[in-house]
């Protein structure tokens, strides 16, 4: 015991001897892993560690010892002063350089995260759009949601290209922006958009399920809002449209309705997620189909009577229009006057 | 004792001289550097210093000879290795440009159309790009990005075709007819893109890759059916 104090005493380096490291365990034979430094698996590493630090202190040394010697004698030094100078700004665009690297390298590493919800098959992708449309009864337990991207993603791609196809079609001009701006903007805004407003949802009522999850439930539940979409900007029978929304859409919606109603406890967070997306997914096929086709004249009349689809587009009866919105505006006027 | 602590310690540490971060990094498969345009620097090196015209011409030979190799696909590696966007960038403004002067109520319609055909192309070009890495691809960034551009030619040459037919007329006739020519260009964009780029997938998934590829297709054609001359 009187040994090893002895041995401690000898501490002249400030980064602790070397000897602690070996002589902590006294006189047990067992050496206490706890106590070994982060490398001494290998002394190897150790020397190497020990050489180079005796190097920088060297080093850091001579340093001090020149600069005095340059801050006692004449400010003519130039050489080691650049010398210096020049040390500094090299390490410091070594160190710019390296952080830069880094962050590069970081930005393209992040692509990779996104690589394991992409790992599908064909077959895979193929039996989820089937299922999109299959509610399940099972509502007790919470139901399994597959967490890829692939699928959702090509869905909305899909919605993009009919929604070109239909706003085509339909002549619809948009005045400030692009079509294809249009199409892009309103299918991903509605994928991110009402994913995250439900995943907030879910969070407010605890429910258990992930982002992840919600985004990829709600992206496979656009499969039935393509194939409507599709068979409604081509044939242009409004019956033929209603039923398609309650089948199809109702369909898609009942079975994310059903996903969400297994993870969520307690009648009113159930009421309140289920009946926001229903509300929110029927109600985009709508929008969808009324906002982007050409109402054929004939067979509309007789359909739908006097009403106008919302949110008109294309400018129908301007002259009428703005002739009773100045009448309007003029008569009282006059009266005043 | 420390000895064999010391051995049995040193040993995980015995691998780590050979390996390397960039296996980590699912880069370019096969690192196939250009090495047409380096290996010639290297040799004359006085390229610097010859003609304009000459420079201009072996650029546009080189690119000539890819939209040979577009045109009759077949499984070579030549538009992989050598990739150049000169090509795609020359193919883009010619359609934009053949695109301008549509059918639409305002001026201001024929600026987002030339715009727009733009970022369709090259985005959609990135993004297709993107899922075929994600899905596990070989191919380059830049690769995928140089054989998605080259293929929209016979899509270009289809714009072309159905220009002249609507100067003849715009009936049912002249629709028959640039349905037809569109579907073909169409038909054939895509199954030479997947001559280059489906070589690059595991086997199992080329229909995932596929798709995107149909879809961006597609999409140009479409854009390209339902040009319509202003009046």
């Amino acid at each position: 015991m009187s040994a090893d104090s002895g041995n401690r005493n000898t501490n002249t380096e400030p980064w602790g001897s070397f000897d602690d490291n070996l002589i902590q365990g006294g006189g047990s034979a067992v050496i206490d892993m706890e106590n070994m430094d982060d490398t001494s698996g290998s002394s190897f590493e150790d020397m190497g560690e020990l050489h180079q630090r005796m190097k920088e202190e060297e080093e850091v040394t001579e340093e001090a010892a020149a600069t005095e010697d340059q801050e006692d004698g004449e400010f003519l030094g130039m050489k080691g002063l650049k010398g210096q100078l020049g040390r500094q700004v090299a390490d410091e665009v070594w160190q710019a350089g390296k952080r830069q690297a880094s962050r590069a390298f970081n930005l393209y590493a992040n692509i990779d995260i996104l690589r394991p919800y992409f790992d599908v098959e064909p077959v895979q992708v193929r039996s989820r759009l089937l299922e999109s449309m299959i509610p399940v009864r099972m509502i007790n337990f919470p139901q399994k949601i597959a967490g890829e991207l692939y699928g959702p993603l090509m869905l909305v791609f899909t919605l993009v290209a009919i929604l070109l196809h239909g706003m085509k079609t339909s002549d619809t001009v948009i005045r400030e922006g692009t079509l294809m701006g249009t199409a892009i903007g309103t299918c991903f805004g509605y994928w991110f958009g009402v994913s995250s407003f439900i995943y907030f949802l879910a969070y407010l009522v605890n429910a258990q399920i992930t982002m992840l999850q919600m985004l990829s439930l709600l992206g496979y539940g656009l499969f039935g809002h393509c194939v409507v979409l599709l068979v409604s900007y081509n044939v242009h029978f409004h019956f033929l449209f209603y039923f398609l929304w309650l089948l199809c859409g109702g369909l898609s919606t009942l079975r994310m309705v059903a996903a969400l109603l297994s993870r969520t406890v307690g009648q009113t967070p159930r009421l309140l997620l289920c009946g926001t997306l229903s509300v929110l997914h029927m109600l985009f096929l709508l929008y969808l189909h009324f906002n982007y086709h050409k109402i054929v004249e004939g067979l509309l009349d007789s359909l739908e009577g006097p009403n106008m689809a919302p949110m008109q587009r294309v400018a129908r009866d301007v002259p009428e229009l703005s002739l009773n919105a100045t009448m309007r505006s003029l008569v009282p006027q006059l009266r005043a006057h | 004792m420390a000895t064999a602590a010391e051995e049995e310690a040193s040993r995980p540490f015995a691998g780590l001289s050979d390996v390397s971060i960039s296996e980590d990094i699912a880069v370019e498969g096969d690192i196939s550097v250009p090495v047409g345009p380096s290996a010639r620097r290297d040799d004359e090196f006085s390229t610097l210093d010859e003609p304009v015209k000459e420079t201009v011409l072996r650029d546009l030979r080189a690119v000539g000879k890819k939209f040979v190799h577009v045109l009759y696909p077949k499984r070579s590696s030549a538009l992989l290795r050598d990739w150049d966007l000169w090509g795609p960038l020359l193919l883009c403004v010619t359609l934009a440009l053949l695109l301008q002067g549509g059918a639409a109520d305002s001026d201001y319609q024929g600026g987002p159309q030339f715009a727009e055909v733009f970022v369709i192309v090259w985005f959609g070009s990135i993004i297709i790009t993107l899922n075929s890495k994600l899905l596990g691809g070989t191919i380059s960034f830049f690769q995928s990005l140089c054989v998605l551009g080259y293929c929209i030619l016979p899509l270009t040459a289809a714009m072309a075709v159905c220009r002249i037919v609507l100067v003849a007329g715009s009936g049912a006739v002249s629709f028959a007819v640039r349905l037809v020519v569109v579907t073909a260009s169409f038909g054939w964009s895509t199954f030479a893109s997947t001559a280059f780029l489906a070589d690059s997938q595991p086997t199992n998934r080329k229909a995932l890759v596929v798709y995107p590829v149909f879809l961006f297709y597609f999409v140009i054609g479409w854009m390209v059916l339902t040009f319509s001359p202003s009046q």
